[in-house]
């Protein structure tokens, strides 16, 4: 039951931490809102509670998805297990 | 859960019922300020409204002006109004306009009076009218008498997973009882406005809804310097890792549920087409927002927050909930309804959601809100543009 990521849409590309924070190489679980299901991942880097990672690799000019949509376009590479956020990601609007 | 079917409120004139009884003291402008603060000061019982605008406004700005004005005094939580302006004509545009409600309504003008005449003869009727209002009693009336306006304020992605659903759980449970419902924050749609405009009951209220999204987002790159990095998302948003306007976006519009909007209203405007879900055009700055939903008639407020926002309003009560453990544990007298345990897995929405319909209608009953109880009464008005 204990959950250390949660996603919202198994489309995502990336999950959001849901306790205090996760450390490097910490084995974490994750579970996808939108069909119950379960995964692992290990993270690369620390991140905090409610602060994105990454859930596979991604390249500049990627899309970064959550709720299964559009959230914005990766402008530095981020591997899988990464902290993502306003250093990789970008908003595609303003 | 059995949803209760009734709450107890403030019966009016009009038919509407309020969740409060205030008698309110309004300045018509910013310079009429001293002397409705004076009247509360006199008259224990009554909260004035200070703002600070009002003066040499015209056209569409204007109109927004009067219809917050006269929206506010025509709020079913407002038992009796005071009106103070400095000249007569726009005094009586506003007292004519609340007194269609039948509620009592007196209006006062400082000119050719100076403060302290205006002082003692307002604070007079406000005495008669706070009287009069404190032997209203609380009646049984049907929970399609709340009009229950959301706004989501200093969000986080906690208030995407878990608050800002828990309200549209709500929602979703509590549509088919005939309740209104209001949502706004016409930019913190941006990502997700498209999505948005298919939740359009008719093909008019999207279309409605497309048209008033692109004027305001126009307005924005018209004014935009860079981006609006610290704006939208705001830096609060952005230590709670929120990273782009898109994120927040589909994040705001969890809050709906599965509910379809019939109609988009303008700023302040009172909803007409009956019950249901309406879209209102706000700014999503907090205090203006909830200030032109209470303007439009809402008589109750769901305020979702994640990183801690702390607003209220004079006379619509501001529920806040959050689903962030470390706002619940460091900021908790802020907060009405706490759903972190969705976090963890220990609550489901549902579950959430019928602990949010329980607190939502103990403060319709009187429970006063934390907001209520730490004196939040941000008053603001939506300026559309400069002054002539």
């Amino acid at each position: 039951m204990a959950t250390d990521i949660i996603i919202h849409d198994k489309k995502d590309n990336v999950g959001v931490v849901v306790i205090e924070k996760i450390t490097p190489k910490q084995d974490c679980k994750c579970w996808v809102m939108e069909d119950d299901s379960s995964a692992n991942i290990q993270s690369l880097d620390e991140i905090p509670l409610g602060h994105k990672i990454a859930m596979t690799d991604l390249n500049e000019g990627d899309t970064v998805l959550k709720y299964g949509h559009d959230i914005g376009k990766v402008v530095k590479s981020i591997k899988k297990g990464q902290h993502v956020h306003v250093h990789n990601v970008k908003t595609k609007k303003w | 859960m059995e949803i209760p079917k009734s709450f107890l409120g403030y019966k009016r004139e009009n038919g509407r019922a309020g969740t409060r009884n205030h008698v309110i003291i309004l300045p018509v402008d910013d310079i009429s300020n001293a002397c409705a603060e004076a009247v509360a000061n006199n008259i224990k019982g009554t909260i004035a409204l200070p703002h600070s605008y009002g003066r040499l406004q015209f056209g569409a700005d204007l109109e927004l002006h009067f219809r917050t004005m006269i929206g506010t005094g025509c709020n079913p939580n407002v038992a009796a109004v005071i009106v103070i302006g400095i000249e007569p004509k726009w005094t009586k545009r506003i007292v004519d306009g609340i007194a269609k409600t039948g509620k009592p309504v007196e209006g006062f003008h400082i000119e050719r009076t100076g403060d302290i005449g205006t002082t003692m003869k307002a604070s007079k009727k406000a005495q008669e009218f706070v009287m009069w209002a404190s032997e209203k009693q609380r009646e049984e009336c049907p929970i399609s008498d709340l009009w229950i306006s959301v706004k989501c304020g200093e969000s986080d992605t906690t208030s995407g997973l878990a608050s800002n659903p828990t309200v549209g759980n709500l929602m979703d449970k509590l549509e088919p009882l005939g309740v209104h419902l209001c949502f706004g924050e016409t930019s913190e749609l941006t990502g997700a406005e498209k999505v948005c405009a298919t939740r359009g009951a008719t093909k008019e209220a999207s279309d409605k809804f497309m048209k008033t999204w692109n004027d305001y987002n126009d307005f924005i790159l018209k004014e935009a310097t860079d981006d609006l990095s610290e704006s939208q998302p705001t830096a609060g948003n952005i230590a709670g890792g929120l990273t782009t306007i898109e994120e927040k976006a589909f994040g705001n519009f969890q809050k709906i549920g599965n509910c379809k909007f019939i109609d988009v209203l303008e700023p302040a405007e009172e909803p007409k087409k009956g019950k249901g879900l309406y879209f209102m055009d706000t700014s999503s700055a907090a205090a203006e927002c909830v200030t032109l939903q209470a303007a439009a008639g809402f008589n109750i407020h769901l305020f979702p927050t994640g990183q801690g926002n702390i607003v209220g309003n004079p006379i619509e009560p501001v529920i806040k909930l959050t689903a962030n453990p470390l706002t619940v544990k460091g900021m908790g007298e802020h907060i009405d309804c706490d759903v972190s345990k969705i976090l963890s897995r220990e609550m489901n929405l549902s579950e959430a959601g019928d602990e949010l319909i329980k607190t939502t209608l103990r403060v319709a009953n009187g429970r006063l809100t934390c907001a209520e109880a730490l004196g939040h009464k941000e008053f603001v008005m939506t300026k559309l543009y400069r002054s002539a």
